[in-house]
This record gives C-alpha cells, structure tokens and sequence, in this order.
C-alpha cells in the first residue's frame, strides 16, 4: 500500500464549482496526484463511506470540504471527516463562511419547502406531496436525511483548522494550502489561507481611486458599461473590494466587474456585511435624510448584497423572526 | 409596571459620542432627573465612529435595543462625523428590517450637550417601546437553533468513546 500522505475532498450543499477549482488546477493537478493519494472524492472517484467508516481515525493528512451544511447527512458526514482526519480544511464560500446557500436563512424551512414543492412555477404537484424523511415503498423502509432549520458553515458544526475562501478558491491558493501541507509548514490554526489584507490593495485600479467619493447614484453592472481603467466604486458600483479579504488578485475588477465579496472578510472584521454597509453607506451624497435614502434606494437588497457569501456567518446568522 | 415575561427588562446599549449627547447624560445626571434604568452607555469621542458592526454585535449577546446620540446635524465636533452616522444607519434600518428586526429596536436621536432632559424622555420612551416589544433575546434563539445538532453530536461523540483512538 502506498505510503504518500491521504487527502480527501468532500462535497455538502454547494454546485460543484469547487470541485471545477481542483481541476483548474491544470497541468498541476498532476502534481498533487503525484504527491498524494486521494482516497475520496464523490464527485470524481468511486469511493463509499464505508471505505472512510473503516479508516482509523486520523489516517487522512487533510480533507477539504466544500459547501454549506444544511442536512443531516452533510452534518453527519462533516462529523466523520473530522474524525478521520488529521487537518479539515473549510474550502470555498460555502463551507467558510455558509457561501450563497446560507441566504435560505432569510427563510424559515416551511417557506422553502412549501415554495419548491408547491409553489415554484416549475412545479405541478397537486397531492402537495412532500419528501418524508420515513417512508414505505412495496415493503421496504426508505429513509432520507433531513433539511435543518438553518444554513451553517463548516465550522459551526465541526471544529476547523484552516479556511481556503473564495467562490471557488483560484487554483493559486489551493496549490499553495497543498505545498504547505506537504511541507509541514503550517501557520496557526484557524488562518484563513489567503493574504489578509483588502481586495484594493491588489487591484490594479486602486490608484485611480479617489481620497473622497461621493455617490449621487447606485448603478448595477448592467445599467453602464464602466471605464475599464477607474475604480469602479467611483463609477458608482457597488464593489466590495474595500471590505473584503484580498488574494484572488482582483481577477473579477480585471474582469470589469465589481467585487462581490468571495473571499469573505479580513480577519479584524467580524461582520462582513455589517463592515461593507459601513464604508458603502458613507459614500452616499447628501445632508438631509430623503436625499441619503433616495441614493440609497440603488442597493435594493443590502442582506443579499452584502451577505451574498455569509449570511450563515452575519452575527444574527439570519432572519431573526 | 408592566411586565412582559418573569423579571425581565428591557436591555439598551447606549452609544453616545463625548460631545454632546454623552454631555447631556451627563447633565441628566447632575440634574438628578430620573429615568429608566435600563441603558448602558458606551462614549465614543463622535457619533460617526459608530461602526455597524457594534449594533450588530449588542444584537447578537443580547440586548433588546441599541440607541445612537450624536450631534444635531451641524454641530459635530469632527463637523462631518455624524452625517456619516446618519447615513450608515438610514442603510442599517433598512437592513435590519430586512433580517426581522423591529424598527424600535434600534434608534438614532440627536441630543445637544445642553439636552439633559431629552435624554431622559428619550431613553424612557424608548424603554417603554421596548417592554411593548418584548426581548429579543438572539442568544437564547440561537442556542434553540443549533438544538436541532445535539443529538447527532452525542452519536458521534459515543461512537469515538467506544472505538480506540488513533492520535496522529
């Protein structure tokens, strides 16, 4: 039996973009399989649970787990993965700071139930018949796993190590987290494994940026095609940059698109929406309060703008009733 | 007085800049005007050092209402600071709305350093509002949601009692 280090990846409720990142990783990804066995891996390799169940505990070097966790089976399995493992990597949005899946906590799981089975425009279902979590089918016992009443983030179930954020983490960081693992050159645990400093301190616009701006006006990127060279805040989108955590090297500000936040938080800030409402906020024109709102009126959904990668991490972690 | 539940009362976290609304407790005090006992005052040297995440961070460990004074708009010691704070909490508002906060729970008065007895209508008021309210109580809510992990937990914590462990 080969004796290279075991690294596990593992999926709960995200799309599979990370899964895509790994695979970015390119000619590299040779690398990596060059260095270690891979033992599990649902979305590529036929592995089972039972094959981890059997393992010893910590017999895998590390895992990285991606997506939220919202059901009882992703709950059950962050709990084995952390067992079996000696270092459990949080990896992606999702799964660091409760990513897009984590504004279901706007929602109670009545809502969200009745919606996608009764509601939704897609849906015909007359009999209103909902999944059940027990069930009898020509005389077998059928069982489903359960949808929790809120979204978490990996380490609100499971204690954590370290954190690769983004959506998806760029090729760069994962290669990075890999080569230090195998190294051994670990930083203390909890670190998120990205620089920590804002998305502005890499972005190539940064000095086109002014010392005040002063908005009149909110726009969304579909209303200008924005100056390709100027801070696009002072154009007037909203962009994250200044609150969020840098080391995707402003790849969507590149892209002529504002930031929206990916890589969460830098580690001074506890609350990134709270942080990102805070300088947004203060950019708007005006004295008087109509006309504060009225520029105010352009960001029409600050939960989902602000919290679009980490409302499960937002200190209220949802609606509140 | 009134009670909502068993013993409990209203909690505010009070932030008042130095200059004036600070002052005017201040005054309040010297005063000896009464009013409800239910703030905690925290001074920042201005209104507009108030960062959002403060309000959501009383929230969160359990207070049922955040109050901001700051300068009348004009007045501020730093001249700017407290348009900052009005706009940040016209945004705040609205958000925290959205997120199933009551408006009451979260106010912003200007209060000059001569109003002493506006701080105590205010807080009083406010007091009032929120014993209508009832508690907000997040740490108890959120102690109730993660409930719903407990049982799991204690499974998984029995198996790896039952099975030797493998320290790396």
């Amino acid at each position: 039996m080969s004796t290279k280090p075991k690294i596990g990846f593992y999926w709960c409720a995200s799309c599979g973009g990370c899964e895509e990142s790994v695979v970015d990783l390119a000619e590299d990804v040779l690398m990596v399989t060059g260095a270690v066995d891979i033992i599990f891996w649902p979305c590529a390799m036929d592995f089972k649970k039972a094959d981890i169940e059997a393992m010893p505990d910590k017999s895998i070097v590390a895992t990285l787990l991606n997506g939220a966790i919202r059901s009882s089976e992703q709950e059950e399995m962050a709990h084995l993965l952390r067992r079996k493992s000696q270092v459990l990597i949080a990896y992606g949005s999702c799964a660091h700071t409760g990513g897009i899946p984590s504004l279901a906590n706007q929602f109670t799981r009545e809502q969200i139930m009745k919606f996608v089975y009764e509601d939704a425009p897609t849906m015909v279902n007359d009999q209103k018949t909902h999944p059940q979590p027990h069930s009898r089918d020509n005389g077998h016992e059928l069982e489903i796993p359960v949808l929790r009443n809120v979204v978490r983030a990996l380490d609100q179930v499971v204690d954590v190590d370290y954190y690769i954020p983004g959506c998806p983490p760029t090729p760069k960081l994962l290669k990075e987290a890999v080569l230090a693992l195998l190294s051994g050159k670990l930083p203390p645990k909890g670190t998120v494994l990205a620089p920590d400093h804002a998305v502005c301190q890499e972005c190539l616009r940064n000095d086109s940026k002014p010392q005040d701006i002063s908005l009149t006006e909110f726009k969304r990127p579909h209303e200008i095609i924005a100056d390709p060279e100027k801070c696009l805040l002072a154009q007037g989108l909203a962009c994250m940059g200044p609150a969020t955590r840098g080391g995707c090297d402003a790849v969507c500000i590149k892209g002529n698109m504002p930031c929206t936040g990916c890589f969460g938080p830098v580690s001074r800030v506890h609350d990134h929406g709270a942080k990102i409402l805070s300088y947004l906020a203060s950019t708007a024109a005006g004295k008087e309060e109509d006309e504060i709102s009225a520029t105010l009126a352009g960001i029409p959904d600050p939960v989902g703008t602000f919290y679009r990668y980490g409302l499960a991490k937002c200190l209220l972690r949802g609606k509140v009733s | 007085m009134e009670m909502k539940t068993n013993g409990w009362q209203p909690k505010i976290v009070a932030f008042f800049c130095n200059w004036c609304t600070y002052t005017a407790a201040d005054l309040a005090g010297v005063s000896r005007m009464k009013y409800a006992p239910n703030i905690r005052i925290i001074r920042l040297m201005c209104s507009g050092r108030l960062d959002p995440q403060f309000v959501m961070a009383a929230f969160a460990r359990g207070a049922d209402g955040v109050l901001i004074g700051g300068c009348h708009p004009g007045d501020c010691h730093y001249v700017e600071g407290n348009y900052k704070t009005l706009r940040r909490m016209t945004l705040l508002k609205r958000m925290l709305a959205d997120l199933g906060i009551e408006e009451d729970r979260c106010r912003l008065e200007w209060i000059s350093a001569s109003e002493g007895d506006k701080v105590k209508w205010v807080v009083n008021d406010m007091t009032e509002k929120l014993r209508a309210l009832g508690p907000l109580d997040l740490p108890g809510k959120h102690k109730e949601w993660d409930a719903e992990m407990e049982a799991l937990e204690k499974e998984v914590q029995t198996q790896q009692e039952g099975e030797p462990s493998h320290v790396h």
